[in-house]
């Protein structure tokens, strides 16, 4: 995808205010015709005009997959964030007109598996809403295990209770609950699938712990999208396209480019996915690599920058674009 | 060939539990990995299952296995014969277990499809090949499958075509491809070559 991308023209058909820090938007098309299909784990990037800015931030979609009726995100607010969440939270209405991406998917539930072993962490819980739709509507086997701060902040716990019952394991932060994480991944028939989706330090604990404990790398399966961290601003020449462009202190590399009507592909937005990856022409100066792209090699040689997320201190950075 | 398998060095991992499958000469690919454990010899032991059948050869290193004191040893004439258990164990462990495979590719290739069947994706499995390189290959033609294959071209087994012996290597099937070498110019078969040991 790029700027160029087609998107769907869509109207926000309702805001739900799900608790005090999330709030749910459903779009449907606005031309009346079905949305795409999708498969559950699968995002949207919804695009906003921020007053002039212009944002565009990819979010799971938390709908059931056969329903190609609208889509549904929850959008957790950041109050210190670039302000994407807070542009959603204030200012999206019902029988708004917005744009949105077609669906990709960078954390599908691997087919094989003969269960499936699902950890969330917070808002992390969207993308397993979808996958336990598609999982309940193909027969497949799942449990959730999900960690909340609090009851009140724990967002559909009720629903997925009364959806799923047992399946549905919860953690409250404030209760003291601890996934037991160590007797969960043993006691775990073999075939399983493990997926984990929620904060950073959830991930390489649930990844690491997984490690240790003999799980092969592609039977776990996560995802964490990096909102493009903010920094100094700085400059760039972009050789084919014969521009410089000034990267803002609230800017992406890719908003910069997009701004400067530079058609810079990307998918994710958010560091996963590879799309947007950039080769470097010169660099005198320091990259701060913030990708879960790129391996550590290839982020010390300083050949390759992933502009969703990745900013540049330092005299001079050209880039083949 | 994108599809012909490569197989690596059996390292011991942590894991839960240890279970190797060998055949022939692949023994001693499992000799060397207690021999690489070293301290860790005796705890990676005591977790270990091995079941392992003599090669195609006729290769039969069960002694010096059954020797190493794995906490279980199985001796099976055959994989036909060793298959039942080891989807038995497959189907009854947990998460965690680590599989080793070793010996020739018609064995490693036909536990490797049912450790896959069991949910795991096939570069989650350790290989090593040692011993005979005879070839299992599947007739594309009637689908029978002959074991030990020695010669290219060979007369398949069952339809009595003769094949060619290709490097394309099918996972689901555990055989490599042989199709058809005469079927432009019937009877212009070239002479058999021993390329498989």
């Amino acid at each position: 995808m790029s700027v160029k991308a087609p998107r769907i023209s869509v109207t926000v058909a309702e805001v739900v205010e799900v608790n005090p820090l999330i709030k749910r938007f459903r779009f449907v098309r606005s031309d009346g015709q079905p949305m795409p299909p999708f498969s559950g784990g699968a995002h949207i990037v919804v695009e906003m005009d921020d007053h002039g800015t212009r944002r565009l931030n990819p979010y799971s979609l938390m709908s059931v997959p056969e329903d190609s009726s609208g889509y549904s995100i929850s959008v957790r607010r950041d109050d210190t964030g670039r302000g994407g969440s807070l542009y959603l939270h204030q200012q999206v209405k019902p029988g708004m007109a917005m744009e949105i991406g077609y669906p990709v998917n960078l954390f599908s539930l691997d087919q094989r598996a003969k269960k499936h072993l699902m950890i969330a962490g917070g808002i992390g819980i969207t993308p397993f809403i979808s996958q336990m739709a598609q999982l309940t509507s193909l027969g497949g086997r799942f449990e959730l295990h999900y960690s909340v701060r609090n009851r009140e902040l724990g967002a559909y716990v009720d629903e997925l209770k009364a959806l799923y019952g047992d399946r549905i394991h919860l953690y409250f932060d404030d209760e003291g609950d601890k996934i037991d994480l160590d007797r969960l991944l043993a006691g775990q028939s073999f075939g399983t699938h493990l997926y984990v989706c929620g904060p950073k330090g959830m991930i390489s604990w649930v990844r690491s712990t997984a490690d240790a404990a003999g799980w092969p790398k592609g039977t776990v399966h996560s995802e964490e999208f990096l909102a493009p961290p903010v920094g100094q601003p700085f400059t760039v020449e972009l050789a084919q396209s014969k521009k410089s462009i000034t990267v803002g202190a609230t800017q992406s590399l890719l908003e910069a480019m997009e701004a400067a009507n530079v058609d810079a592909p990307y998918l994710c937005r958010g560091g996963a996915c590879g799309q947007c990856e950039t080769d470097v022409v010169r660099c005198d100066g320091h990259i701060e690599h913030n990708d879960h792209w790129l391996s550590d090699e290839q982020k010390a040689s300083n050949r390759k920058i992933m502009p969703c997320v990745s900013r540049f201190g330092g005299t001079t950075l050209v880039l083949d674009r | 060939m994108r599809s012909r398998p490569v197989y690596g060095e059996l390292t011991p991992r942590p894991g839960s539990g240890h279970l190797f499958v060998a055949d022939g000469e692949g023994a001693e690919a499992i000799l060397d990995l207690f021999q690489k454990a070293g301290a860790q010899a005796s705890s990676l032991l005591e977790k270990s299952h091995i079941i392992y059948m003599p090669g195609p050869n006729g290769t039969d290193f069960g002694a010096r296995l059954e020797a190493l004191g794995a906490a279980q040893y199985h001796r099976s004439p055959s994989f036909a014969s060793a298959q039942s258990r080891l989807k038995k164990v497959l189907a009854d462990a947990h998460m965690g277990l680590q599989i080793y495979l070793a010996g020739t590719e018609g064995l490693m290739g036909q536990a490797q499809r049912d450790v896959i069947e069991a949910g795991l994706p096939h570069e989650a499995v350790q290989t090593e090949h040692r011993g005979s390189t005879v070839r299992r290959v599947q007739c594309v033609h009637c689908k029978g499958i002959t074991e030990n294959v020695r010669t290219d071209p060979i007369k398949c087994s069952h339809c009595g075509l003769h094949l060619f012996v290709r490097d394309h290597y099918s996972r689901r099937l555990a055989a490599f491809q042989g199709v058809n070498i005469d079927a432009e110019d019937p009877g212009q078969v070239p002479a058999a070559v021993e390329r498989f040991k």
